[in-house]
Parts: C-alpha cells; sequence; structure tokens
C-alpha cells in the first residue's frame, strides 16, 4: 500500500501574524508543520506500522521554506517527500489539484490531509483532492481502522458524530483527537537527512488559480483589559456584575 | 442565477439560509435568485423557501434523506450547470464546507470560503473573510464565473420573507451511488440555547475541574443569566461535554454579547472560535494566561469561590 500524506506550512501559533503592504509577510516569522496535517502524517505512519510494505510519501505544496515542514515529515518517519515549488500565490483549489495529480502519477491507495489548514483557515484542501480524483472522501475523522482494503472509524458531522465504512482508495481528512504525533528523535532526524525529497515546479502541473488576496488587515478588537483581585470573592463578584449591568449592558 | 442551497434540519430552515438570501439580494440586479432544497419529506421546508424566493426548485427523495458529500455534491453541480448559475452560495456548516469544495471543483468555480462580507463592483466579485485562525481579515477577489460562495453563519442579516409564495418546482436528478456507509449515528445535542444564535456564552474549560465542574459553575452561570453553554477542546476530547458544544476552530464559532471563559487559558484554536464577541469576560487563577490578555473584564482568583459569589451576586 502506498500513502499520502499532505503537509503544509503554517505560522508558529505562538508568533504573531506580521503584516507588510497590505499582505501577510511570513518572511521574518517562525514556519511550522500545520498541526492538522501533523496527525494525518502520523496516522500514516500507523497504518504502515500496521501493514506490511507501506509507503508513505509526503507531499507540501509552497515556497522553498517548506522544505523544513517535509523534513520534519521524513524526520518522523515518512520514507520520501514530494515538494512542488512555487513562489506565486496559489489557493486551496489549485493547492488540492496538485495534490491530485501527484496521487495519480504515485498510484496511492489512500491520501490523508489536514481537516482544516490554518494559513488560509480553509477546509477545502480534502474534498478538491477526493473531486479531482475522483474519490470518496470522509472529513474530520477521530478514529481509523484498516481491514484489508476497508477503512472503519468515526468522524465528526454537524449533529455529533458518524461511524463509517468506506473501501480504499480514499481521501481522509485529519484532526487533534485522531492520534498523539510523535516527536522525530535524534537518530530519525540524522535518517532523514539521506531520505528523498524530490523537487517538482508546479508549473507542470498547471494549476489554475481562480482567486486573488487583494488585502489583509490584521483583525484586533481594542479590548478594555479591566482586571479584578479576586481574593475576596464577594467584592469581585460585586464588581463584575457592576460592571456587567452598568458598564457592558449585558444582562438587566 | 444565484443559486442558494438551502440548509435545514428539524426546525425548518436554517437562520443561514435566510442570511445568504439577504447576501443574494444585496448584489442582485435583476439576476435570478433560486432556492434549491434537497431531502427527503421537505414539503414544508420547500413551504418556507418559497417566501424567501420566487423560484424553489425542490429534490424530494429518499436517497436525500441524509447528507453524503458525493450525492449533495453531484445534485447541486447539475442543478448550478442546467440552470447556469454564475453564483451558487452554501451554508457554511460542516457539510457545507465540504461538499461546496467539491462543487466548485467539478464545475471549474472560484471558491471563496467563509464569506462574511460579499460586494460585486463592475462585475469583480470581492469577498471578505478570516484567516491565520481568525486573526487577519482578507479581501478575496474571485477571478473567474461561476463563484461558489460559503457563508459563515451568523455575518449577514436575515432577509425578509415576502408577502406571497413563490413557485416550486420539482427537479430529476442523476445521484451516484453514496460510497462511504455510515453504520451508526451518534447525536450529542445540547438540550441548552443554539451556541450560534445566544446573545450570552458561558464557556468552561480545564480549569473547571471536572465534569461536575462544569455543570456546578458553567451551567450554574449559564442557567442564571439564561446563556448557552460551550467548552474546549480538551473537556470534550476529555468526554465531559458533547462535541456539540465545543466552540474553537473545530467546533463553532460564536459572536455573542457576552462571552464568558471559565477556567479556560486561551489557546489560539480556541480563541479564533469566540475573538469576535463584543465582550469578553474571564475568570481564571493564572493572571498570565492569554485569556486574561484578551478580554475586557477578567476576574484572577479560585473558581470555587468566585464563581458561587458572582452567581449569588447576581440573584441580587
Amino acid at each position: 500500500m502506498r500513502i499520502l500524506t499532505f503537509v503544509s506550512q503554517t505560522l508558529d501559533a505562538e508568533e504573531p501574524v506580521r503584516l507588510r503592504d497590505g499582505a501577510v509577510d511570513l518572511s521574518s516569522s517562525k514556519l511550522v508543520i500545520d498541526t492538522m496535517d501533523e496527525y494525518g502524517v502520523e496516522e500514516a505512519l500507523r497504518l504502515r506500522e500496521a501493514c506490511a510494505e507501506t509507503e508513505v510519501i509526503a507531499v507540501g505544496v509552497g515556497a522553498t521554506t517548506m522544505q523544513d515542514a517535509l523534513r520534519t515529515a521524513l524526520a518522523m518517519g515518512a520514507d520520501r517527500a514530494i515538494h512542488v515549488l512555487t513562489e506565486a500565490p496559489v489557493d486551496p483549489v489549485a493547492v488540492g489539484s496538485i495534490v491530485a495529480e501527484i496521487a495519480k502519477e504515485e498510484k496511492v491507495d489512500l491520501i490523508f490531509a489536514g481537516g482544516q489548514q490554518s494559513s488560509w483557515d480553509s477546509q477545502a484542501l480534502g474534498s478538491v483532492i477526493a473531486e479531482k480524483i475522483g474519490w470518496p472522501q470522509v472529513t474530520w475523522v477521530s478514529k481509523l481502522q484498516l481491514n484489508g482494503s476497508t477503512l472503519t472509524g468515526v468522524h465528526d458531522v454537524d449533529a455529533g458524530t458518524e461511524t463509517f465504512e468506506v473501501n480504499l482508495p480514499a481521501v481522509l481528512t485529519t484532526q487533534q483527537g485522531l492520534n498523539e504525533p510523535r516527536y522525530p528523535t535524534l537518530p530519525n532526524i540524522i535518517k532523514s537527512r539521506k531520505k528523498e525529497l524530490r523537487s517538482e515546479l508546479a508549473e507542470r502541473f498547471k494549476p489554475s488559480v481562480k482567486t486573488r488576496t487583494a488585502f489583509a488587515s490584521l483583525q484586533s478588537k481594542e479590548r478594555l483589559h479591566r482586571i479584578i483581585d479576586g481574593k475576596d470573592p464577594g467584592a469581585a463578584a460585586g464588581q463584575l456584575v457592576e460592571f456587567l449591568r452598568n458598564e457592558a449592558k449585558v444582562i438587566a | 442565477m444565484i443559486l442558494i442551497v438551502a440548509e435545514h434540519g428539524a426546525q425548518g430552515l436554517s437562520k443561514t439560509t435566510a442570511e445568504m438570501v439577504f447576501a443574494a439580494r444585496a448584489i442582485s440586479t435583476g439576476t435570478l435568485i433560486g432556492i434549491l432544497v434537497l431531502g427527503h419529506q421537505v414539503a414544508a421546508v420547500a413551504t418556507e423557501a418559497s417566501y424567501l424566493s420566487s423560484q424553489v426548485l425542490v429534490a424530494d427523495r429518499p436517497e436525500l434523506e441524509h447528507y453524503d458529500p458525493e450525492l449533495w455534491t453531484a445534485a447541486v453541480s447539475q442543478i448550478a450547470t442546467e440552470g447556469d448559475a454564475e453564483y451558487i452560495f452554501v451554508a457554511g456548516s460542516r457539510a457545507g464546507r465540504e461538499y461546496s469544495a467539491r462543487v466548485a471543483t467539478r464545475v471549474n468555480a472560484a471558491l471563496l470560503e467563509d464569506v462574511i462580507a460579499l460586494d460585486v463592483v463592475n462585475d469583480e466579485v470581492t469577498a471578505e473573510r478570516y484567516t491565520y485562525l481568525s486573526r487577519v481579515t482578507e479581501k478575496i477577489v474571485a477571478e473567474a464565473k461561476p463563484v461558489v460562495a460559503i457563508f459563515k453563519p451568523g455575518v449577514f442579516p436575515i432577509a425578509t420573507p415576502n408577502a406571497e409564495a413563490g413557485e416550486q418546482f420539482d427537479v430529476d436528478l442523476d445521484l451516484p451511488v453514496p460510497r462511504v456507509r455510515i453504520t451508526d449515528r451518534s447525536t450529542a445535542r445540547s438540550v441548552r440555547i443554539a451556541l450560534e444564535d445566544a446573545e450570552l456564552v458561558v464557556s468552561g474549560g480545564r480549569g473547571v475541574g471536572s465534569a461536575e465542574g462544569f455543570t456546578r459553575y458553567v451551567e450554574g452561570l449559564a442557567d442564571q443569566i439564561g446563556a448557552a453553554v460551550g467548552a474546549t477542546r480538551a473537556i470534550v476530547d476529555a468526554g465531559w461535554r458533547p462535541y456539540s458544544e465545543q466552540v474553537g476552530q473545530t467546533g463553532k464559532t460564536v459572536q455573542p454579547q457576552a462571552y464568558f471563559a471559565i477556567g479556560i487559558s486561551g489557546a489560539i484554536q480556541h480563541l479564533s472560535g469566540m475573538n469576535k464577541s463584543k465582550y469578553i469576560i474571564a475568570i481564571n487563577k493564572d493572571a498570565e494566561c492569554p485569556m486574561i490578555r484578551t478580554c475586557d473584564c477578567g476576574v484572577i482568583g479560585n473558581m470555587d469561590d468566585i464563581v458561587p459569589a458572582l452567581i449569588q451576586a447576581l440573584r441580587k
């Protein structure tokens, strides 16, 4: 079996977002592998540990810095990685189409992607890949098992959860709760340096980008930052009620 | 045509459906607005929809009783193509965000996700949306038609119903057989006010200590002020609360008048689901946690003392 696991790179959650000339500027920010995608890498590795002769390929689309995220996936244990290089802006539909093309070329049986990419706050990727390659999809998977060529598991839907069954090949999107992603150990980091990280140019896939980001502004609301010491709970509660009733006027 | 896919449930048409009608009327310069109702035994919903638009397309079939991404993709794509839709509007629920991306891919459309503003000037379609875990607002231009727009719930006003009902048409669909088999469904509905609609929300995190602590402090306070109840991912994962109450990146997005964060430290993933609240009230023992740093009014102290005192003070 061959598993493709999509990897994107995003701002470290602890880092502030910086803007320059009306656009998000990541050039001086610490970038990390998107945690939502990390669950996919981990799940692929677990499936490989359970089934003989399984290969895990990590795929990323983006600027040169993307190679760091792919190196992280290799250090976690992926067998090889493919970096589709593009410095030009892309959108989730274009990225998904490229990933679907690679999945076809590499003849994979199963594709993982994070349920939401936190840079675009997009949930489109898994659906786009599934549509482009013509496979079924299950999003927001929180439990997964493979028996022969049938995947069973649990995923989140609007009303709660569903237990599902789907045959390979399929596209699954991952999220927190599915597993606990492993940390790359030092020996694995050293080993990963010898692993194949192939580069492709995005142009080869003729991506069709149909949206353009025209302007970005920081979304920040001025907050009042009123802090009440709770050492005397009765007095603190009184002050808070006073704030709620007379200042914020949210409670009668 | 602007094709709006109706979102509906046990309570009839969703609020987001009426919000999409409002957005459609705002950009329509004589363009026909059609509402597509997919489901089984949806006559009441179709009638409700007919007061929002002159044309309602209805596919009432047993296969459509439960949502499936491939069924919905096939149905919406077919109607959009046959009706030569310029715009396809979908509600931003989990399901909506899932199938709409498939539809956009199939009909070769520009995809605008999580739209909070939509504007058409000289035929250029521009949307606004939040990115980077709701920390950035971006203006996105659609550079092709059709446009698939996914609407963030609770942002647009609700369209006023027309005095007279529009026409209803039954539509024929070529539907595929779903490839994902659902063997069990579990609904974990909260019995309280719907989170998305609430003016007041009280949420709890690990700091409430236990499921019992949640009941005592979070539900206790919510009952006192008539608020909806929310939870963090951590305590949903711990099994203290149902998933339907989860607020944040992988749960619901809320925008109440006041959001009470009880024992929530404020991970960025949680903040992204509530940082648009008008007032944020935090109760936490850690004065340095992100929630206290983000709030309008924060009480630093012990949950066991502060919350009962607050409930007591509110009774006066």
